[in-house]
């Protein structure tokens, strides 16, 4: 796959502002979220409410920066990066190896298809306690948490993928006397890749939330584990640092994503600009 | 013009040209019943020659061209590319095969490769080197009038741009039959007009057999050496018609009067049998 970059004319500025529209996140997010921290702060300092109940930003703030500070917090942040990343790595080997089979042999769908649907509809998280049974409190029972929550919007979006591949594109490969292995990689997979990617973006999140989910009932590690922790000791303040610390964790994850999406498909419509 | 007849002695004996259908015949099974696509048909295009299929909408046109590509196997009756047959016992013959190059109505470029990926394509499943592959697709480029434009992505170029790279691509690996499905089915009548110029060009460059489908009329008179008429309710072939008019032809060979006659004949025959 070839990425050579285009030299684009620049669009006529018709509107007396060039580019608003790309600047004008950059804006308002830091404008909306200004705002509602000082509506938080306001509501705090205003009704007096128990810092148990709802600590101040500044208080958050503090224990946020504390957290920063302590390498504790940092090994269980590893430890949940650890967990996702191994996690989803398992789903997307799965998710897509089985999705393009599924994808590509109809027999195999209406084989699986009841199955497929049945783990689907299954509450995943409650299985998290029998994994703990299984695995023990290590992190292979999270692993497999974050792995089975980020499987299904991977192999679903995968299946479609390949799927959707287009007619007239599949009859040129066969017009070419292409083998079975070179319409995979040179049509079915690129062909695929955006609909893998946005499996992917939704895949993530959802293997963040199993790392955590499991940290909360097995073990001593992870940032999951480290929420309870706080809870049970009252720290209210600390317990939003943590929640904060989760989100931003969760940004850089997406985003990486979103990277990768650039990189890989800078020829798809999704990829931006 | 008298009224087109039947001419059987423009079906040349099985066995000589670069095509050979000998009572090709095809049916489609759907869900609940059969469609009889194309009635047993014999046809022969020589080589270096240019064959235009002409047609009502649903007489078989496509079907006939895409067994003749290889992309579906006949019901009956056999094919045979350069003295190949194209099936064997259910197996289609790569050797044959790759003595075709096919273009689509639709260009189908692949939209992750820039246009000179996608002309080279053929020739990277073939296996040939990096620099061999630039080389010739840049050549064609040239041929086909699009050069500069290596490494666009598809979506950057015209519609008639782009089905000029599909033209390249499908000359990439010099197969000696072209096969054309309306390739300029998708464009306006302007542009149309150029590619028909230029396919004229290309053709008279390479030599390659050419067998290409259209609804146009003209297109057909214009480009064609000789004229395969189908008419549909099953597909078959109604006439053929030989279009004797001197190359290289203009614009200007619209206003021939031996291209009026054969249109307007072409006209009254489809009418009548549409
Ligand atoms: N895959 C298919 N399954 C079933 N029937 C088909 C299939 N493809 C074509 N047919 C039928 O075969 C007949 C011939 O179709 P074909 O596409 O070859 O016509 P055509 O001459 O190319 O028409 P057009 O000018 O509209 O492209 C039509 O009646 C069509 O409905
Ligand atoms: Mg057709």
């Amino acid at each position: 796959m070839s990425g050579i970059p285009l030299d684009e004319p620049a669009p006529p500025r018709t509107s007396g502002m060039p580019g608003r529209e790309a600047l004008l996140p950059w804006l308002t997010t830091p404008a909306l979220l200004f705002v509602l921290v000082g509506i938080w702060h306001l509501y705090v300092t205003e009704t007096e409410i128990s810092a148990f109940i709802l600590p101040s930003p500044a208080s958050v703030w503090t224990a946020w920066l504390e957290m920063l500070d302590s390498p504790r917090a940092w090994r269980h942040t590893g430890a949940t990066i650890y967990v996702t990343l191994v996690g989803f790595a398992w789903a997307l080997v799965v998710g897509v190896g089985l999705g393009v089979a599924i994808g590509r042999l109809r027999w195999l769908e209406q084989t699986l298809n009841p199955f497929i649907v049945a783990t689907q509809v299954i509450p995943k998280v409650a299985l998290v306690p029998l994994f703990v049974v299984w695995f023990g409190f290590g992190p292979t029972s999270k692993i497999i948490v974050a792995a089975v929550l980020a499987f299904f919007p991977i192999l679903t979006n995968t299946v479609l993928g390949v799927k959707s591949v287009d007619a007239g594109h599949r009859d040129v490969m066969v017009s070419l006397n292409a083998t079975r292995w070179q319409i995979f990689r040179r049509l079915e997979l690129p062909s695929s890749l955006p609909y893998i990617l946005t499996g992917m973006e939704v895949g993530i999140v959802l293997a963040i939330i199993g790392a955590i989910v499991g940290e909360y009932l097995g073990g001593n590690a992870g940032l999951g584990y480290m929420l309870i922790a706080r809870m049970n000791a009252y720290e209210t303040d600390s317990l939003f640092a943590v929640i904060i610390h989760m989100t931003i964790l969760g940004f850089v994850f997406y985003f990486g994503i979103g990277a990768l999406r650039r990189f890989l498909i800078p020829w798809h419509a999704s990829s931006g600009r | 013009m008298p009224p087109l007849a039947p001419d059987l002695s423009a079906l040349a004996a099985p066995g000589t040209g670069a095509i050979v259908l000998d009572g090709v015949e095809k049916w489609y099974g759907t869900r609940d019943r059969l469609v009889h696509a194309l009635a047993r048909t014999d046809l022969s295009v020589a080589e270096g020659e240019l064959v235009v299929l002409l047609g009502p909408s649903g007489c078989g046109k496509t079907t006939l061209l895409r067994m003749v590509g290889g992309l579906i196997p006949p019901t009956s009756g056999t094919l045979t590319v350069e003295g190949t047959p194209l099936w064997k016992e259910g197996a289609r013959q790569d050797a044959a095969v790759s003595e075709l190059g096919m273009v689509f109505q639709e260009a189908n470029l692949f939209p992750w490769l820039t246009i000179e990926d996608n002309i080279a394509l053929p020739l990277e499943l073939k296996g040939v080197a990096r620099a061999e592959r630039r080389a010739r697709a840049h050549a064609l480029m040239r041929l086909v009038g699009i050069a500069g434009f290596e490494t666009r992505w598809p979506k950057e170029l015209s519609g008639g741009m782009r089905q000029r790279a599909a033209i390249a691509r499908a000359l990439s690996y010099d197969p000696h039959i072209l096969l054309m499905d309306e390739p300029f089915g998708a464009l306006d009548a302007m542009t149309r007009d150029q590619m028909n110029l230029e396919l004229q060009r290309i053709w008279m460059e390479t030599r390659k057999t050419i067998l290409l489908v259209t609804h146009s009329i003209g297109e057909a008179v214009f480009l064609a050496d000789r004229i395969v008429l189908l008419s549909p309710r099953p597909g078959r072939i109604d006439t053929v018609v030989d279009v004797p008019i001197e190359r290289p032809r203009t614009l200007d060979t619209q206003g021939h009067p031996a291209f009026q006659s054969i249109a307007k004949a072409l006209r009254h025959r489809l009418a009548e049998i549409s």
